[in-house]
């Protein structure tokens, strides 16, 4: 495309200067000539032609032409000074130099491992919700059947607001209230923050995130249950991977497992990550207990389902090696730079 | 819970190995955390007969025995003085390592070579005497490895049990779920000494008579059920050596032998149990009920506490002696002069036991199972078979049948399961004789009837109380992989995915791509000024109130990174912020973006000649801009105090960006942040538009603007003016003179009609408006060159 605007010409003129700087003897001349020349030289075109612009053109195109001319001159001067003095002299570019770089950022590997989850299950036609940090010992507890009163309660070390009033000990309310709000299907993910009066160290967070699964339809079943989180394992971790399912205990569920995999660390010969059994716990989960599905208006007899929960800070720190959750929240560059794709 | 695999091979009369244990454990709800092994490290030890004792020749402290180790007799040189020809003791042979690590090395002592070691109880780990040789009493004959003599080597499993199975809370409970997967009865042990036989408990109301001690049951709320028995001329003492081992392989420590028979009972049949002396109550009575004015009661711990209301109190005539179900107290407890016990076997009332205990804050094994539920059907078992235990320990004898006060027995009704109902919730049809077999095999009792299944629940299993319950026993005994995985057809969700969540993920990818990292900072933290809402029971003040915003957090992130001397720092997050309300309630909960930079602007490259650009408060503009644009927030950016702003459509902020403070070393840049509200409507849609097949026409503007004038109203007046023709306005250079009044700032105009090629008369005539009304409003004048 012919550069027809003066404007665009000089903008052209000073886009190479940074080539000039760094070219070889042979190229510098060429660019003398072909920017400076008597005859045809750009620059000189261009303050030629001054004449023929218009009256407040002239004078902006003209200062800028002459500013940029005396750009080029010196920058010539100087890389012939350059090539002259030695070192550089009569040399070609040596490419082996590192290219001119910009920052890169990442996604916190939490948030990569919590968008990894969604997705998958979004294959098997969950979407994905949210729901309110600050919850009520209602939501919290009681419509997930868990009576304040009976010790399963004390599983979860909770924070109060106000009587009444908590910060949610796991993102299992958000299954209360998309049931109330929606008839099934149902099939949701639910990422999110969680809280629990636990102190801060190497495996331990006060605040975490979490993800919860709630899947409620005609004729759900047992095996449908297993069959999903096997073929999440198998695609988050690797399509080989064993998945062990064992008997657990959550209120909310009924039967309640746990949902363990292969050791990624020794592939179940046993060490120290899976505490030599071979296995290691990425969640628990269960069928939908029917009175967390009375308690939110949906008939048990006719409707089935299952539940589960996963921690995406234990997870990513299997899966990258990370030996301390702390390192999740101190946001180190060297940390998080170490994410960037 | 801590069990005994000994104690588990009793009550299944099999040899159980304790990986195996583990395994199955696990697989049936109830991983097990450690396999502890207990007094495995003497497997090396035998039992030796001493023949002859006597004197070293070299040496007047030491001693030469010549001992029999089953297949010959060898001389062994002793430092204790303790040890006697005819008896027997430990002995580690050459070659031998003690527990401690030591390896036992053929050497001469004086002259005289040693063969081996006699031991001491602190040498084998069994006792802190280090004094003499532990003498043994055992009638195993010379040469028997020390382990199959004694009782004492054992594997203790650290198994975790779910709140909702108090019956795994002892040997017998999980015995019996182990039982269920090998197939094999559970029966309790014999006991050694055992007398035979003893009462079966009396069953009455509210009173009754045992041992000359009244009994009476007032608060039945509170406890249901109480038994009692009195066992008269009991010698308390230390228990028999297999009391001892029983209790010490699971990390209990023998009191006396009264005391740890109802321990014994404790960890066997899970029911709580406590013993008091006789001659320490008053009456002597005891009387079940609550706690009254001023009541008080020094607990076996020695603390003194409060009986109030609330709580269920054993009191003899006068005074509360214990709180039920909870702890016993100093006065009444069994000491060396005791000689009369009363037997107490109860029932707690769990959510009273839950609220005493809390109110008291103090757990004991006792108030633990009481709270989980102990089995109210399998008393009358439990004190009889205590009976006998004290008495095979202690010696004395029953005085009379014990009274069992049970004024409202509770009759479980049966439960009810459909076999259709088994297959359709776990997808497997499993037959009617099988899901029978399962359930008989945990002690269900199970019957056909209409075509259901009627099911009596046992009471050590208070967790199963509906059909489900028992369709995840079904599934818990014929094993979680033993279902298949199988996919079936799905209906899609009914439920919309949420939005926000988009325009997070935009908003992560649009400030990712510009350099930022993403961070994640604890949503608690110190106070934040008078809207924080606090938490009332936080874990320090450091934690203490929830965040109101984001940029606190990222700001502590830039210090850290200062403080491992990192200079370029660039940090985003995408969080949740509170805000408390006026007079208590909910507070409101909100999302935010926000982030920080500082340091260079691009990464250092060599042809920069060393020279760094760090980042300005042009830099956070922008990213401020990008931030906004990514989260479709509606208004623009304008400037404020000396600061950037965005403002909603009610004028309220929404956003702002400026240099923040930060306590900075001297090395570092200036730290630059923004923050802004992240819930903003869908962006709307965007719409093509036709590409211009005229040519632009290009024209620069340099203005002197006076001090106060902005850019912003240059171009709203440039924009006016410039009408339809006007495609575009870009601010390029700044010059700030050291003569000029205000400052030079130009501009590039790009003028274009979409139909026609324009002619510079065409844009002359625009450009004189807009000159024009520059000077007349702003006093803009264009700059001459
Ligand atoms: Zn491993």
């Amino acid at each position: 495309m012919s550069e027809a605007f003066p404007n665009d010409q000089l903008e052209a003129v000073a886009r190479t200067i940074a080539e000039l700087r760094e070219a070889d003897a042979v190229r510098l001349t060429q660019f003398k000539v072909e920017l400076l020349g008597r005859k045809n030289g750009r620059l000189t075109q261009i303050l030629r032609s001054l004449s023929t612009l218009p009256p407040d053109e002239r004078r902006a195109v003209g200062q800028r032409a002459n500013q940029l001319k005396r750009e080029v001159e010196e920058a010539i001067a100087a890389r012939e000074k350059e090539l002259h003095t030695g070192a550089k002299s009569g040399v070609a570019a040596d490419l082996s130099m590192p290219g001119r770089q910009v920052w890169r950022g990442a996604i916190h590997p939490v948030t990569a491992v919590i968008d990894e989850i969604c997705e998958i299950f979004r294959e098997l036609g969950f979407s994905r919700v949210t729901g309110p940090e600050v919850e009520t010992e209602e939501y919290n507890f009681t419509k997930l059947n868990i009576p304040l009163d009976h010790p399963a309660a004390d599983m979860q070390d909770t924070f109060y607001l106000s009587p009444g009033v908590l910060l949610r000990t796991h993102t299992s309310p958000v299954q209360a209230r998309t049931m109330e709000r929606y008839k099934p299907p149902i099939r949701i993910v639910v990422p999110g923050m969680v809280y629990r009066r636990d102190a801060f160290d190497a495996s331990h967070s006060p605040v975490f995130a979490q993800i919860e699964g709630l899947a409620v339809d005609e004729g759900i079943t047992f095996v449908e249950f297993k069959a999903a989180l096997d073929y999440f394992a198998k695609r988050f971790f690797s399509p080989d991977t064993t998945v062990r399912f064992r008997p657990s205990y959550f209120p909310f569920t009924e039967p309640s497992a746990e949902v363990e995999v292969q050791c990624q660390m020794c592939k179940g010969g046993g060490c120290a990550t899976c505490q030599y059994t071979g296995f290691l716990e990425i969640m628990g989960a269960g069928m939908v207990h029917p009175a967390v599905l009375e308690n939110c208006g949906i008939d048990p007899e006719r409707y089935s389902g299952y539940a589960f929960g996963m921690g995406p800070e234990r997870i990513t720190m299997l899966r990258y090696g990370i030996p301390d959750i702390r390192m999740l929240f101190e946001n180190d560059m060297r940390f998080l730079q170490q994410f960037a794709e | 819970m801590n069990v005994s695999i000994n104690w588990l091979s009793a009550l299944l009369d099999i040899k159980l190995d304790p990986d195996d244990v583990a395994h199955k454990l696990a697989m049936l709800g109830a991983p097990v955390e450690a396999i502890e092994p207990v007094h495995q490290n003497l497997a090396g030890i035998i039992i030796v007969e001493v023949e002859r004792v006597e004197q070293h020749p070299n040496a007047d402290r030491l001693t030469l025995c010549h001992v029999n180790n089953g297949t010959e007799v060898v001389e062994v040189v002793c430092g204790a003085t303790n040890v006697q020809a005819g008896k027997k003791y430990p002995y580690a042979a050459m070659g031998t390592v003690l527990p401690g690590g030591l390896e036992i090395k053929g050497r001469k002592i004086r002259g005289i070579r040693s063969n081996g070691m006699l031991c001491s109880a602190s040498e084998l780990e069994l006792g802190t005497d280090h004094e003499g040789i532990l003498e043994l009493d055992t009638d195993a004959p010379a040469g028997t490895p020390l382990l199959d003599a004694l009782p004492i080597g054992d594997f203790c499993l650290h198994v975790e049990v779910t709140p909702n199975r108090p019956d795994l809370l002892c040997h017998k409970g999980v015995a019996r779920d182990l039982g269920a997967v090998l197939r094999r009865p559970v029966k309790l042990p014999p006991i050694p000494g055992d007398p035979g036989d003893s009462h079966a408990p009396v069953q009455t109301k509210k009173s009754g008579v045992v041992g000359g001690v009244e009994v009476t049951l007032e608060d039945v709320e509170g406890c249901p059920r109480y038994l009692a028995a009195v066992i008269e001329g009991v010698t308390v003492g230390p228990s028999p050596d297999w009391l001892q081992a029983r209790l010490r392989s699971i990390g209990q420590r023998p009191i006396n032998n009264v005391v740890d028979a109802t321990n014994y009972m404790l960890f066997e049949v899970n029911q709580p149990m406590h013993a008091f002396d006789r001659a320490k109550l008053r009456g002597p009575k005891i009387i079940i009920r609550r706690g009254g004015e001023s009541e008080t009661l020094t607990l076996l711990d020695g603390e003194e506490r409060t009986v109030d209301s609330t709580v269920t109190a054993i009191c003899d005539a006068e005074h509360p002696v214990a709180i039920g179900g909870v702890m016993g107290g100093r006065d009444s407890e069994v000491s060396q002069q005791t000689t009369d016990v009363v037997l107490e076997c109860a029932y707690f009332d769990a959510k009273r036991i839950r609220a005493t205990r809390k109110a008291m804050k103090m757990s004991t094994e006792a108030s633990y199972r009481f709270e989980r539920g102990t089995d109210l059907q399998g008393m009358a078992d439990a004190i009889q078979r205590a009976v006998r235990l004290i008495i095979a320990v202690a010696g004395g004898t029953e005085a009379g049948p014990p009274v069992d006060l049970y004024p409202k027995p509770v009759k479980t009704p049966a439960i009810f399961l459909r076999p259709e109902r088994v297959a359709h919730l776990l997808g497997v049809e499993i037959s009617q004789k099988d899901i029978e077999g399962y359930l008989t095999s945990l002690g269900f009792a199970a019957g056909p009837k209409n075509g259901r299944l009627a099911v009596h629940v046992p009471g050590w299993r208070p967790d199963v109380a509906r059909e489900e319950d028992l369709i995840e026993e079904i599934a818990r005994l014929r094993g979680y992989d033993s279902f298949p995985t199988e996919m079936r057809p799905l209906r899609p969700s009914s439920v919309p995915s949420d939005m926000a969540q988009v325009t997070e993920a935009r908003v992560r990818r649009v400030l990712t791509a510009l350099g930022l990292n993403e961070a994640r900072t604890l949503s608690l933290g110190p106070a934040q000024g008078k809207e924080a809402q606090a938490v009332l029971n936080p874990l320090s003040t450091e934690e203490a109130y929830l965040r109101t915003d984001l940029i606190a957090g990222l700001i502590r992130s830039a210090e850290r990174n200062w403080a491992v001397r990192e200079r370029n720092i660039r940090l985003f997050e995408v969080g949740s912020v509170f805000h408390a309300k006026d007079g208590g309630g909910m507070p409101v909960e909100g999302r935010h973006v926000a982030g920080v930079i500082t340091g260079a602007r691009r990464p250092p490259h060599w042809s920069d000649g060393g020279k760094y650009v760090d980042f300005d408060r042009w830099d956070v503009k922008s990213l401020f801009e990008e931030a906004v644009q990514a989260v479709g927030a509606h208004g623009t950016v304008l400037e404020e105090e000396g600061r950037w702003v965005l403002r909603d459509g009610n004028g309220e902020l929404c956003g702002w960006a400026d240099e923040v403070d930060a306590d900075r070393p001297a090395w570092a840049a200036r730290l630059f942040g923004f923050e802004l509200d992240a819930v903003a409507a869908p962006k709307p849609l965007i719409r093509f538009q036709s590409l211009p097949v005229t040519p632009p026409v290009e024209r620069d503007l340099a203005l002197l603007l006076p001090a106060e004038v902005t850019a912003r109203q240059v171009e709203e007046v440039v924009a006016r003016r410039g009408g339809k023709l006007l495609e575009s306005t870009r601010l390029f250079d700044e010059f700030r003179g050291k003569d000029m009044k205000g400052r030079s700032v130009a501009w590039r105009l790009v003028f274009r009609s979409p139909d026609r090629t324009l002619r510079d008369k065409d844009v002359d005539v625009v450009l004189r408006r807009i000159l024009e009304e520059l000077k007349e409003r702003l006093g803009v004048e264009r700059r001459e060159a």
